[in-house]
């Protein structure tokens, strides 16, 4: 992997995954290893996203790496009308790996073909985030103990997440069977659909939470933004359909984890925090050890 | 019949040598001569547009004199004229007829229709993968989005 950029979920083979989340276990258990003291790691944040960057940096950091960027475009010189392509083969100048997040869809395929340093997608707009993918991935095997054959939910807006999207058609590759929680306005798109069908895997849709509850291993929330309803008055009927309470974990199977990309909102109650399956903050946590993974791997420290 | 169709034909006079493109949706003729960038061909072209057809209505027809496009070139019109005959001529004597091919790749010929890809606001050449060619859908290399035929533009 070294020296490969990871664009797109896709850009790396099943036995690649598989790879980084085995060397994600190793970071996890020796998280402080001084083994990029000779590298810098820009992070380019042309829009903000706190979470994603810090635990990037959290990651570079943790391994000795020094790092550079900006937090958002109006600390850089796009804002003084610079093209992608000059910020991007000048920044490759001063590093030796490129993390970047950008509102344009296709923005980090475009930065990886302009430069020879590695690029991580850490988001282009609606499109990937693949760090994110692999983290779930990591997140579900590492409290199953396999990614085969389980029970995956996914509640919320399935139209748009990308998230979902991303994490639906990599399990695709490990026999999953769907259960997918939407109002009507929100379904899954059926390009991603086709992923599933192209498996010969199941999937079913509902438009109730409680009825998926006792039958997963994993339940995947997202948040309902108000902003994707046509209707307000949709959006009124259906904001508190989705929301998870701790009274209605009763019956659920004892491996139940209880995922989110976060930021939550309020579609998990807070009295789920406390809960044990309450899985989503440990989740932001396997995302340092992914990312370290990740970054070890495309500098050619590790095999 | 015979008659009335040899008068049309000559709405458009015959080359001695090179390429009819023929059977070009009339609409798209002026799009044709674009992507084959024949704007700057100094050779002897000739334009029919709105013609009458009897096969579709009205059609477009292109005489490009001493011209023969490599296939690559000419399958690049087939994005816009999928229906597109191609007349090779030697002599004024028709030497080879074949209809377009799409093709498996469309470099820098279509615009993606996606208004937040990165394609439509940083100065990249398009790239599009062609994942069914008789519903004509194509893959952005860049965004990943689809472009079907109803939201095909040209560049």
């Amino acid at each position: 992997m070294k020296n490969k950029s990871l664009v797109s979920i896709n850009d790396f083979s099943r036995e690649e995954h598989i790879r980084i989340l085995d060397l994600a276990g190793a970071f996890e258990k020796y998280p402080k290893q001084r083994i990029l003291e000779d590298y810098v790691v820009a992070t380019l944040f042309f829009e903000p996203s706190t979470r994603t960057r810090l635990s990037f940096e959290s990651a570079a950091t943790r391994l000795g790496a020094r790092v550079i960027g900006f937090s958002d475009s109006s600390s850089s010189s796009t804002q003084k009308g610079e093209s992608l392509r000059d910020t991007i083969l000048t920044v490759s100048n001063y590093c030796d790996l490129i993390v970047m997040r950008h509102p344009r869809e296709g923005s980090a395929r475009f930065a990886s073909e302009v430069t020879k340093v590695p690029v991580i997608n850490a988001g282009d707009g609606a499109n990937q985030h693949p760090t994110q993918t692999l983290l779930d991935l990591y997140s579900i095997r590492k409290t199953q103990g396999s990614l085969d054959k389980l029970n995956i939910a996914f509640v919320g807006d399935l139209k748009y997440g990308r998230t979902v999207h991303s994490l639906v058609i990599a399990m695709c590759n490990y026999n999953t069977t769907f259960h997918l929680v939407s109002p009507q306005e929100l379904k899954l798109p059926s390009s991603v659909k086709m992923h599933i069908k192209d498996r010969n895997l199941a999937y079913y849709q509902y438009t109730e939470l409680q009825e998926v509850i006792s039958k997963v291993d994993i339940l995947y929330m997202t948040r309902i933004q108000k902003e994707r309803f046509s209707d307000p008055m949709e959006y009124e009927k259906v904001k508190n359909a989705y929301i998870l309470r701790n009274s209605m974990l009763d019956g659920s199977r004892s491996n139940l984890k209880i995922m989110h990309p976060l930021p939550r909102v309020n579609e998990i109650t807070t009295d789920v925090d406390t809960n044990p399956q309450a899985y989503y903050f440990t989740q932001a946590l396997n995302g340092v050890f992914v990312r370290q993974a990740l970054l070890a791997s495309i500098l050619g420290v590790v095999e | 019949m015979e008659k009335e169709d040899s008068r049309k034909e000559l709405k458009v006079s015959a080359i001695e040598n090179g390429t009819v493109i023929d059977h070009i949706p009339a609409e798209n003729v002026f799009q044709v001569i674009k992507i084959l960038n024949l704007e700057k061909y100094n050779n002897q072209v000739l334009i029919g547009s709105y013609l009458d057809s009897r096969k579709m209505g009205k059609k477009g027809i292109i005489k490009v004199s001493n011209k023969f496009f490599k296939s690559d070139e000419i399958n690049k019109i087939s994005l816009a004229a999928p229906s597109a005959t191609l007349i090779v001529i030697k002599n004024f004597e028709v030497v080879e007829k074949k209809k377009v091919e799409i093709p498996d790749r469309a470099d820098n010929i279509v615009k993606c229709f996606n208004p937040n890809c990165i394609t439509n606001h940083e100065e990249v050449p398009t790239r599009f993968t062609v994942i069914d060619k008789k519903e004509l859908r194509l893959r952005c290399h860049y965004c990943e989005k689809i472009t079907a035929r109803d939201n095909i533009t040209f560049r």
